[in-house]
């Protein structure tokens, strides 16, 4: 411990002096050349103070892979039909893809893995007479770099939808294997961000089919059709209906080649809402190909599974532009524009977690946080007074500056305050007195054993010690570990608890005892009021 | 030179009724395996952070009634729910095991179901907490995981400062501790979350301080033990020399839980009553279980 008594009061009031710095923009608004030299972050508070959304979503890889091998299957089944490769049978399984073929193209059909396919892999092959049946499937290792890529393409798109909705301060990381940690502060409107980060937003275009038309309600679904649903709002009620459609079940254009997405208002229903879309080149092409072929029928326009629209094509259209209306509100219409242009997610998500605090639970909690621990500290303070008199007086005085260095380190280090961290001060002033306790049960027992003032204060400090520093050391184990396991409230708690004990250990063993040094320097006292 | 004390010097022989006290203790602890197997089972009243479901903070304007929430949730076919009122405001927790699927949200299903059978009362949605299953089964392993982690490098902190024995001891009496609290929970029916989790390692450090405490005196005194039949009296004189720090330390803590308890609001109650009956546990053990058990380990060996 330092010797020089000046040199001691002279550090803790540098402390003091930081500290308070650190705190001040939570007090006051800092302005013009202050803002600029001194730091201006107030306490972060967590979701739970402040009020938002927290999300953990999870990324359906069984559908990715499903998906994924989707497209292989079209790719091979496309080459096959080019190479001349004959299939007897060809399946596409939960998770692999079935083949069979006459034994003779074998060497044909590798070279068409080998040069098309180059990340599948044939997991069996069994020869039964002419035939050779084949299994194909994603490598181990190509499958978790399909998944880790999705994660992070999903990453990416969500940020960009959240981006351009407009939240401050939102977290969006990955956790885990392919879970995705979403947090909103302060949002005003959750069930709307909810529906706008959870949409897969798959756009896709489809051939209406006509022909069987009559069979769309019930029975069967024809050969190469599927059945989707089509919402239709009536635009005099307001009041949307979902119709069965039979649609081609292949797919003509898909959401990839959209190079933008706008609301516009107007058009076929005057004042309405809808969203302009534009594609890129490829996809311009495409569209004035699809168009021209089907003059004269109807193409639906599909968004996650869900017919919006299917418009007549009255003509083949040209230069890459189309719209999707569907009696959209203005909201709806801005963030499907947002869904569209941020791209669609590689597969859907599901919501496995999401906590939802209203403003109004926020600011409750605070206030209600606050006034315990006010009512807290003024009970521990008259206690120590009572108990300890004078000496109570500078055990105040060191939880006084340990609550100040605390907020101060809190806010200069940028941790989130959270509920229970608000409970973690309160309990770091209970337990924060009793190093001073300890320390001054010594120094009654030394006192008791006829020490003179001077001897019994430093021999009770010393003693002491030992105890005290075994004491924050276990309670640092504890916290170290919530902090590793525990998620955000928990980790403001144990933040709270761990600054909360160093900065103790500093104020209430050399704090205090630098105040009795001055005191018994000073004024030389014959009796301890202790 | 005259002290305020709350104990004046005692010589109290705690390690004569030690036997009467690991009755009480054995109790505590067999109360909190019993609760242990029921929260492994299932059947406590665990949180939705662990079984997976949905949490709703609810609020009308107007007065109502538990009963007529319940009716009008009934009525909307949603039957398995734990409603509980917060006290003197229009304020409500809803507690059910639905979950979210791609087709519904339940949050928005319960909220349809108020809104249409109770009309003009004003109904809001404070705060909402779904949980899928998956969730709920990685966050109870990973409360075991800290709990057992903290235990582990508790019992190598205080083996390394004092000795092995010690350290075993210390281990078991927080132990004690933490199914102690587990099976006044359990017994009580108060619901078990992350916050609860987290006030049991919270005790698990706050009692240990204090048998550390204990144990330091013990160890500062054994020096000056002369023969190991004195090893009760060493014992008994540590625990009266540290006593009234011991009470005093724990009514400053009982203080500002007490506060925390009062006016700390909903959310923070079931946390505050758990550090509030932790407390007292810890401080009984480290005096009661603790320091006996070295007494039995050093005179039977």
């Amino acid at each position: 411990m330092l010797k020089s008594l000046k040199l001691r009061a002279v550090l803790i009031l540098v402390f003091l002096f930081v500290s308070v710095v650190y705190l001040l923009p939570n007090v006051i608004d800092l302005e013009g050349a202050w803002r600029k030299y001194l730091p201006s972050e107030k306490i972060h508070l967590g979701l739970d103070l402040k009020g938002g959304m927290h999300l953990l979503l999870a990324l359906d890889t069984n559908r990715l892979m499903d998906n994924m091998l989707d497209r292989k299957f079209n790719q091979l089944k496309d080459g096959m039909i080019r190479d001349g490769i004959r299939f007897i049978a060809l399946d596409k399984r939960a998770d692999r893809i079935d083949v069979v073929i006459k034994a003779e193209q074998r060497d044909k059909l590798y070279n068409l893995l080998g040069r098309d396919l180059p990340d599948i892999k044939v997991i069996g092959s069994r020869t039964e007479g002419d035939n050779l049946s084949m299994s194909l499937a994603y490598s181990e290792k190509e499958a978790a770099n399909l998944k880790d890529n999705a994660v992070h393409q999903a990453l990416e798109t969500i940020r960009n939808r959240i981006d351009q909705f407009g939240v401050s301060e939102p977290v969006i990381v990955q956790q885990g294997e392919s879970n995705i940690l979403v947090q909103l502060p302060g949002i005003k409107d959750p069930e709307r961000a909810l529906e706008l980060i959870g949409k897969t937003a798959q756009l896709e275009f489809k051939l209406v089919d006509e022909e069987n038309a009559s069979r769309a309600e019930t029975g069967p679904v024809p050969e190469g059709d599927e059945r989707l649903m089509m919402k239709t709002r009536n635009r005099e009620t307001g009041v949307t209906t979902t119709t069965p459609i039979l649609l081609k079940k292949q797919t003509l254009l898909t959401g990839d080649m959209l190079t933008d997405a706008r609301v516009r208002i107007g058009g076929e229903f005057r004042n309405e809402p809808y969203v302009a879309l534009e594609f890129n080149s490829e996809g311009a092409r495409i569209f004035d190909r699809i168009t021209g072929e089907n003059v004269g029928k109807r193409i639906a326009i599909i968004l996650d599974n869900t017919v919006y629209s299917a418009p007549v094509v009255r003509e083949r259209i040209s230069g890459g532009k189309a719209s999707i209306t569907g009696g959209f509100t203005s909201d709806e219409a801005k963030d499907l524009a947002i869904v569209l242009r941020a791209g669609a997610l590689p597969a859907p998500v599901n919501v496995i977690q999401n906590i939802t605090i209203g403003p109004t639970l926020g600011q409750d909690s605070i206030r209600k946080g606050v006034q315990a621990a006010v009512l807290g500290g003024l009970l521990v303070i008259v206690f120590m007074i009572y108990y300890y008199r004078a000496s109570g007086v500078v055990a105040d005085m060191a939880l006084f500056l340990n609550l100040i260095y605390l907020l101060g380190a809190f806010t200069a280090l940028r941790a989130t305050m959270t509920l229970p961290g608000i409970a973690g001060i309160i309990l770091t002033i209970g337990m924060g007195v009793d190093t001073n306790v300890l320390i001054f049960e010594r120094i009654r027992e030394e006192l008791r054993l006829g020490k003179t003032v001077r001897a019994a204060v430093d021999g009770g400090y010393s003693k002491a010690w030992v105890t005290i520093f075994d004491a924050h050391i276990t309670t640092l184990i504890t916290t170290f570990i919530l902090f590793i396991f525990g998620t955000g409230p928990i980790k403001g708690f144990a933040v709270t608890l761990a600054i909360g004990i160093i900065i103790n250990l500093f104020t209430a063993v050399f704090g205090s005892k630098t105040i009795f040094d001055w005191i018994l320097a000073k004024y030389k006292p014959r009796s301890l009021s202790i | 030179m005259k002290f305020r004390e709350i104990t004046k010097k005692t010589h109290i022989d705690f390690i004569g009724f030690r036997n009467k006290m690991f009755i009480l203790s054995a109790v505590l602890v067999g109360l909190g395996l019993f609760g242990f197997v029921m929260v492994a089972l299932g059947k406590a009243n665990l949180s939705v952070d662990f079984t997976g479901g949905t949490e709703l903070q609810i609020r009308f304007s107007r007065p109502t009634s538990i009963g007529a929430l319940r009716t009008a949730l009934a009525s909307g076919g949603i039957e398995d729910v734990q409603i509980q009122e917060v006290a003197g405001k229009n304020d409500f927790f809803l507690k059910t095991k639905l979950m979210n699927t791609a087709a519904e949200k339940v949050q928005e299903r319960i909220s349809a179901i108020i809104s249409k059978a109770l009309p003009d009362t004003g109904f809001q949605v404070l705060g909402s907490n779904m949980v899928g299953s998956s969730v709920g089964k990685t966050l109870k392993q990973h409360a075991i995981i800290a709990i057992v982690l903290s235990l582990l490098g508790i019992v190598i902190y205080i083996a390394w400062r004092f000795n092995f024995v010690f350290g075993v001891a210390a281990t078991i009496a927080t132990f004690h501790d933490v199914l102690a609290l587990l099976g006044i929970f359990y017994l009580l029916h108060f619901e078990m979350n992350i916050l609860f989790i987290t006030a049991l390692l919270t005790i698990a450090g706050y009692s240990l301080t204090d048998t550390v405490v204990v144990y330091d005196r013990i160890r500062e005194n054994m020096a000056k033990m002369k023969s190991k039949t004195d090893f009760g009296r060493v014992i008994n004189d540590s625990i009266n020399e540290v006593l009234s720090r011991t009470l005093i330390t724990s009514l400053t803590v009982l203080l500002v839980i007490a506060a925390l308890l009062v006016l700390g609001g909903h959310v923070l109650f079931d946390f505050s009553f758990a550090l509030f009956i932790g407390v007292m546990v810890g401080t009984y053990s480290s005096i009661f279980v603790a320091s006996p058990l070295i007494y039995l380990w050093r005179t039977r060996s």
